[in-house]
């Protein structure tokens, strides 16, 4: 078992009591509508909210912790977000936005190059590199941001709505293509989505808000 | 529910949208308006005013006003008389440029300090500090430059030109150090570094705490989000705040006055004795000018304003175009 978490989160008025746990190559689903605090599960794991009380455990590591005291910031956690609003740096190219975590951490510029490079293949953009975000459709943005995410080898992904911003002809390649991504993933997974086909398609193991 | 024909088949017709309105908007309107445009007519008829005063100059000496480099006679007939500010002209541009080179690195690390590494109480405190520090008059700068910087900064003058003589811009033809363009920039520089500081965290604190967030979730420590995302999303304001204090330093006049030697010369060798700027010789000459020679005097102060009026247009350009990059 790689990731649990064990407690309440909150955001602001809004509060949920949440035990889920999800295992290596595992894929979570958490559907709902609008409003129910499935983007705070995902920024809570991230480490961009705190939790509110409980439990946040990853590989044996706790990252959060209020009873104890224990936080670890959002950098030093091995997973990787994909945000709903995508969030790329638009005055970065496409290879220096997916770049950019294996830099903070630290790797060689080359190497963290050439690991973007097959990266943005994997997702279909190999081409793509010198481009700015501003003049690649929604569809290869979405692409850019899960390169930015699996590039860093995570042991959690995080995807909040990963078709939800893109027009419907981008989605259908990204049907096919995160399938695809996600099998080759190692570590455990977390989809938030609203829509149930992709649940279908993705998840092994739904959490319906 | 009703259901709407195509644009065809239903007689589609303009009707105009007029909005009436109120009374006191429209007087709200006529307030601003005038204001703005009365700021700027005064501003057109400083230009006007100083243009016609020097008119005569720049007819009588030409091209020769701006590039020469005698300041000689009084205008009385027989006498030989020669007037061109090209030695203050480029006493003003080094004198605002050594300002801005110390001062900018200064002034973004303190804003980068303000906006993402101090507690929210202190920040406040700092903020304030910095709009009064820009309130102070620049006499106080100058007295302040004349009896603590310059018997100090004499000294790191000395030593520059011991380490780095061999480079040009340090070398100096005879051993005097005092009054010189470097001590009058590093007054100029604390002038405006307040003002350089405060345009750059105003643009800082607009970076959109989603892009750092970002930055933190990818692994981005502190520095690595303030590097990747608050520097270039800022770019604009810090190179917009470095043009306005390019503006003040070039205009400044007290502070140079008190702690230059205002000697008419073109110096090039920064840590040498002896420079100053327009403003500083018009304040210097104007009390025994000859008429003739005021009049050259306010042609002075017409290439002054031309030209800062040329850099802060020159700064708007930039902050737009690297405006229009980052959007």
């Amino acid at each position: 078992m790689t990731l649990s978490l064990n407690g309440i989160v909150g955001r602001g008025e809004f509060e949920r009591m949440l035990d889920i746990s999800v295992a290596d190559g595992e894929v979570l689903a958490i559907t709902g509508p609008n409003g129910s605090g499935k983007s705070t599960v995902i920024h809570t794991i991230a480490g961009l909210i705190p939790l509110r009380s409980g439990k946040l455990q990853s590989d044996g590591t706790t990252w959060d912790e209020p009873a104890t005291n224990t936080w670890i910031a959002s950098e030093n956690r091995t997973c990787a977000v994909v945000f709903q609003d995508i969030r790329l740096f638009a005055h970065m190219s496409v290879i220096s936005n997916v770049a950019y975590g294996l830099r903070a951490r630290g790797v060689r510029k080359d190497e963290a190059l050439s690991r973007s490079e097959t990266l943005l293949a994997r997702v279909g953009l190999t081409s793509f590199g010198n481009r700015r975000p501003n003049d690649i459709s929604g569809g290869e943005r979405q692409r850019v941001a899960l390169a930015r995410a699996l590039v860093l080898e995570p042991r959690v992904l995080l995807l909040d709505e990963p078709l939800s911003a893109v027009d419907a002809a981008s989605r259908s390649g990204l049907r096919e293509l995160l399938p695809e991504l996600l099998s080759g993933f190692a570590g455990s997974t977390i989809l938030v989505s609203h829509d149930p086909a992709d649940v279908e398609a993705l998840a092994s193991a739904t959490l319906q808000f | 529910m009703r259901v709407w024909g195509t644009v065809s088949d239903v007689a589609v017709q303009r009707r105009e949208l007029k909005f009436k309105k109120p009374g006191i908007d429209r007087f709200f309107h006529f307030v601003v308006t005038t204001g703005a445009l009365v700021s700027l007519l005064v501003l057109g008829l400083i230009a006007v005013f100083l243009f016609l005063r020097g008119f005569q100059i720049f007819k009588d000496m030409g091209l020769s006003f701006i590039t020469g480099s005698l300041w000689e006679g009084t205008g009385a007939p027989g006498e030989p008389t020669t007037y061109g500010i090209a030695p203050m002209l480029v006493g003003s541009i080094v004198l605002s440029l050594v300002a801005v080179v110390i001062a900018l690195p200064l002034s973004v690390a303190a804003a980068l300090f303000i906006e993402f590494y101090t507690a929210p109480r202190l920040k406040k405190f700092l903020v304030s500090l910095l709009d009064l520090a820009a309130a102070i008059p620049s006499v106080i700068y100058g007295l302040w430059g004349f009896f603590i910087l310059a018997p100090r900064a004499t000294e790191w003058a000395i030593s520059l030109n011991h380490l780095f003589g061999w480079f040009p811009l340090f070398h100096v033809p005879a051993p005097f150090f005092d009054g010189s363009p470097f001590i009058g920039g590093m007054v100029l520089a604390v002038m405006i570094a307040p003002i350089i500081t405060s345009v750059a965290r105003e643009v800082f604190s607009q970076t959109p705490p989603d892009q750092i967030s970002a930055a933190h979730a990818l692994g981005g420590r502190k520095w690595s989000a303030i590097r990747y995302v608050a520097l270039p999303f800022g770019r604009s304001g810090i190179i917009g705040g470095a043009m306005l204090g390019l503006g003040r330093a070039l205009g400044e006049t007290v502070a140079i006055y008190l702690v230059v030697n205002i000697a008419f010369k073109t110096n090039l060798n920064i840590l040498f004795t002896g420079s100053g700027n327009i403003a500083s010789m018009i304040a210097l000459k104007f009390g025994e000018a000859s008429q003739y020679e005021v009049k050259a005097l306010l042609a002075a102060g017409f290439v002054l304003f031309a030209f800062t009026l040329a850099v802060n247009m020159f700064a708007t350009y930039i902050v737009n175009l690297s405006k229009r990059k980052s959007a």
